[in-house]
Formats: structure tokens, sequence, C-alpha cells
């Protein structure tokens, strides 16, 4: 299916959560309200035309301090969907407020995303509704904070053993 | 030696020797330094040439530590431990830039330079090093051997 028709479909399906759709270079996303994203997720995976079978990435970003965003919320989570039988592609995102920094999990859709959570959980500190099991996946238990995030400063190392350099 | 001729040595000189041609690695191998480890331990490039041809794949039947890799903060307890399950005399070979200093990794999660945690007898700087290197640090590392350079 064409990108565009695929977020017409969305749009379609969700209406007023879909805040937002663009498309660069052939690559077409779409911005869902955080109350909607599991049933976007849930639609992209069991509507017959989309067919999303396959949770490619789940990761985030940190807009603090992005020019043009200062006032918006600091965090997307983004999803990137593939469809193996019909060889189409799209994006979802779902801003996240700094206060709240939680999202609802989509464990129950693709089991995949346990882990790609739980990476996201780590780096960014963004919590994940209903996830079974959120612990942080690469860094060890004793660190503290999320290192990714925009304000961890970049020179502070937090070493099990050896010299704080 | 024919009848009749004979050689001195001193003991120390003697095991140096000794020790020098059969190395028993423990290749601690982390990341992308280790297909530069493989190809330099086959036969093409054959360290069986300076006996060092058999990796043992536990530290307690080894007697010298290839650290091969980067090394992160989380790993670094469990290379800490490997060492000291190590018998002496031991030695610690650091494997590519990312273990003489951290590389090109100075971030929240990777170990600037092994020494900061084991002592190191030879450095093998490249990224990765060519076997050319790794060889020759495997002969500054046998003339340290045969030296009797070794801590206890």
């Amino acid at each position: 299916m064409d990108g565009s028709a695929i977020l017409a479909r969305l749009r379609g399906r969700l209406g007023a959560r879909v805040l937002e759709t663009h498309e660069h270079r052939g690559d077409h996303t779409a911005v869902i309200a955080p109350d909607g994203i599991l049933d976007a997720l849930r639609y992209c995976r069991d509507d017959a035309e989309l067919g999303f079978d396959l949770l490619m990435d789940l990761t985030a970003v940190d807009y603090a301090k992005y020019p043009g965003r200062e006032d918006g919320p600091r965090f997307d989570v983004v999803y990137h969907l593939y469809s193996v039988p019909h060889n189409h592609r799209v994006r979802l995102k779902v801003p996240v407020e700094q206060d709240a920094a939680s999202v609802s999990s989509a464990t129950s859709l693709w089991p995949i995303a346990n882990w790609l959570e739980r990476e996201v959980w780590d780096m960014f500190g963004i919590r994940f509704d209903g996830h079974p099991d959120l612990r942080r996946l690469l860094l060890y238990e004793e660190f503290v904070g999320h290192p990714l995030r925009k304000d961890y400063p970049i020179d502070r190392r937090q070493p099990l053993i050896g010299p704080h350099v | 030696m024919g009848v009749g001729t004979f050689f001195t040595s001193k003991l120390d000189e003697a095991l140096g020797w000794a020790r020098k041609f059969s190395i028993f690695q423990y290749p601690f191998v982390t990341a992308c330094c280790g297909m530069e480890y493989m190809a330099t331990a086959c036969s093409h490039y054959d360290i069986d040439r300076f006996g060092a041809g058999l990796p043992r794949f536990s530290p307690r039947q080894a007697d010298v530590l290839f650290v091969v890799g980067t090394i992160s903060h989380k790993m670094a307890p469990v290379l800490r431990r490997i060492y000291d399950q190590m018998c002496e005399p031991k030695w610690v070979v650091a494997f590519g830039v990312c273990t003489c200093t951290g590389g090109f990794y100075n971030n929240y999660a990777t170990v600037q330079g092994i020494d900061t945690i084991i002592p190191v007898d030879v450095y093998i700087p490249g990224c990765p090093p060519r076997p050319e290197s790794v060889i020759d640090g495997l002969m500054k590392l046998q003339d340290k051997i045969a030296a009797g350079a070794q801590r206890y």
C-alpha cells in the first residue's frame, strides 16, 4: 500500500487522535496522541490491508532544548513498523510529557517490545504502563539516571570498580 | 651437542626461555578486535610458531590474558575476576585501542583503559591492530617473559 494511503487509513480509523502526519523522502510518519497509541498499533497489526506484522524498532528521542520545541512535550517514543506480506512501512510517534514520562506498553502486541521498551526505560527513563518486567536492559542496576537524556552530564562516570575518571 | 660439550645457564633464564615458548593465552574477546585476533591465531599468520598456538578457555589453565575488545563498566568486575583466577606467573596483553585507552569511546559506558583495573604488560594499539602488530606485541611479551619480568 502507498504510504499516503496508509496515513489516510490511520486517520480514518483514529480521527483526531492522529495529531499530525508528514512524509519525507518516501518515509511516512503519523504522530499519535498518547491515549490512542495502543489502538493505533493494534489496528496497524490486525487490519488486513495494513498487515504490519513486524515491529522493527521502538526507540525514543529527547527534544529538551531542541530549537522550536522548547515548550512542547519533551520526548517522542518512535515505532517503526514493517509489513512482511505487503512490503510497506510506517513510522508512528507519540509525544510524551516529561512529568508523565509514561506510554502504554506494546508487549501485548509484539513480544519484542518487551526488550525494546526496557532499553528505552534504561536510556531515557520513560515508563511503559502494563510492561511485565520493566528493568534496565543494558546498564547495571547500580547505575543512577538515564544516560541518553540530554540533561545527563556528558562527563559523568559511574564505574563499578576502578577510578572515577 | 656432541660428547664432552656442555653449556651453563641460570635457572631463571632457563625458566624464562621455557616459558616464552609455551604461552597459553586466555582470549577475553568482547568486540570486533576478536576477528583480527582469530586471523592472527589461525594458520595464515600462525602464532603457533611462537609457542602460543593453544588458547585455553579457562583462566585457571592460562598464563597470558589477552583482553581483546572494548571493556564496559558493566564488564569490568568480570574482567577483574578472570584476572584474579589466573595462576601466577601471569601476564596481560591489551589488544586494540579500546583496551589501551578506551579508544574513541569516552562515554558513560566504557572503561578508559583496562590498566585502570588490572596491570598490563604489553599494549597493542590499532583499531583493530593488524596481525603484524599483534605478532610484534607477542614477541615483545616473549622478551619480557624471558627476562623474568613478572608480577607476583
